[in-house]
């Protein structure tokens, strides 16, 4: 599983986890049933407070997207891909929010934002052809 | 039946007893000729957390150590570890203390295999085993002579140290200083290891603020002998706030808001940070006739910053 924590990112480190994990479902490289690492082996790899990592499988716990069972693993929940996918577009979502607040600040109005987003598109499209 | 903890031992003594406080300083006040070390200094750490200690050099972080340690004695106020007077009972404080300082202090003409047989015969506790497989980990050659260590290789000799004893508080007084990321990694997973395996307690003190938000519970900060604060990592940053200001016409100076610690900017736009609640500070910044840009919480290392800042920018921005 990789995970990689920014120390410039403004958001809290639980929450990277959280973010991360969440996309790792969304984009199927974690599945319904597998289990995440253990709290230490996860603390020790990352180098960060295994209380972080607590608070990020409770919050995932809460969220649905895992389940704890008995033999005290921690496992992706059979609702978890459909929510991350969920979560996914709240975080492109968050994202084109930041985009629109900046574009309305530079004066560009909205149908000259889409524009450029299908040009952008279209160019990194003909980019990925290329490779 | 109640699933097993991963690290159960922290349930497991969060259930017994209420969290004991491993060190406690009260009002403690250190001179050194005129010059005023610790200055009131209250300062307490509960059992089986990982504290960080910041603040600018010479703020006062080395001699706050010091005391703990017993290598001060508090000219007024109260110092106790593991509820003993380090001073009174060195013994008896030391032998539960793992320690390790910027420059380790360790026999030059030792060979490591020397060392770590040498170090053995003070602590009751020391694990061989332990010792052996750090020193492998650490690529620690037994031959190798001390004084001929790289600094990276004797700070690590000197973690082998502080923690073969397994001991119940781990100090670690800037650490990481002047060292690589390869052994600053290493300093910072045995913090990690030693919390995790055992739940005991740790202070570190440093100036990499990045590595203190990783792994601290709790951050402690120090400036001109006073604790600033010394509070939940959680907390503190969930009382401190980043905002961004558009004003409707370019200023010259900031405007006067309570909770400003500090201020960035020109012109129209402005940086605020600041603390406590930062729905006041929007709307005293709203009733000016600026907007909200952005709302963000802020690195560990930006509220230093804003703390550490120009005296007169601290407060209230009365200028």
């Amino acid at each position: 599983m990789q995970i990689h924590i920014s120390e410039a990112d403004r958001v809290p480190i639980y929450l990277q986890i959280v973010n991360q994990i969440k996309y790792l479902i969304a984009s199927g490289q974690l599945t319904t049933g597998e289990e995440l690492p253990p709290i230490r082996v996860l603390a020790e790899k990352l180098l960060v407070n295994p209380n972080t990592i607590v608070r990020a499988y409770r919050e995932l716990e809460q969220a649905g997207v895992v389940v704890k069972r008995r033999t005290s693993g921690t496992y992706v929940s059979d609702a978890g891909s459909r929510l991350a996918r969920r979560d996914r577009l709240k975080i492109l979502a968050q994202r084109i929010d930041a985009l629109l607040a900046e574009a309305r600040q530079m004066n560009v109005a909205l149908d000259e934002v889409m524009e450029l987003i299908r040009e952008r598109d279209e160019i990194m499209h003909a980019h990925q052809v290329e490779d | 039946m109640m699933p097993t903890n991963r690290i159960g031992h922290l349930a497991r003594r969060n259930r017994s007893t209420p969290p004991e406080t491993v060190v406690e300083l009260d009002n403690v006040t250190r001179h050194f000729g005129t010059k005023r070390a610790l200055d009131q200094v209250t300062f307490h750490i509960p059992a089986g957390s990982v504290v960080g200690l910041v603040g600018e050099n010479g703020a006062g972080k080395t001699t706050l150590i010091k005391h703990i340690m017993g290598l001060l004695k508090a000219q007024s106020g109260r110092v106790r570890v593991f509820g003993l007077d380090p001073v009174a009972d060195p013994v008896g404080v030391l032998s539960r203390i793992g320690y390790l300082s910027e420059e380790p202090d360790l026999p030059g003409w030792m060979r490591i295999d020397e060392l770590l047989r040498y170090m053995a015969a003070f602590y009751p506790g020391w694990d061989h085993t332990y010792a052996d497989r750090l020193r492998r980990e650490f690529g620690l050659e037994p031959q190798a002579r001390v004084k001929d260590l790289s600094k990276g290789q004797r700070a690590r000799a000197g973690l082998t140290v502080a923690l073969a004893y397994r001991p119940e508080l781990l100090v670690l007084d800037e650490p990481s200083s002047g060292l690589d990321p390869i052994v600053r990694r290493d300093i910072l997973s045995a913090i990690i290891r030693t919390i995790a395996d055992e739940g005991r307690t740790v202070l570190f003190s440093s100036h990499l603020l990045a590595e203190v938000e990783r792994v601290s519970d709790r951050v402690a900060m120090i400036r001109s002998g006073q604790i600033l604060f010394c509070d939940a990592l959680d907390r503190i940053k969930a009382s401190h706030t980043r905002i961004v200001l558009t004003f409707a016409e370019p200023l010259a100076n900031p405007p006067a808001l309570g909770g400003v610690l500090r201020w960035d900017g020109n012109g129209r736009e402005w940086t605020a940070i600041c603390a406590g609640s930062p729905h006041r500070l929007q709307r005293a910044a709203e009733d000016l006739g600026a907007r909200v840009l952005e709302q963000s919480p802020l690195l560990l290392d930006e509220i230093f910053i804003a703390y550490s800042g120009i005296k007169g920018q601290v407060g209230c921005g009365e200028d």
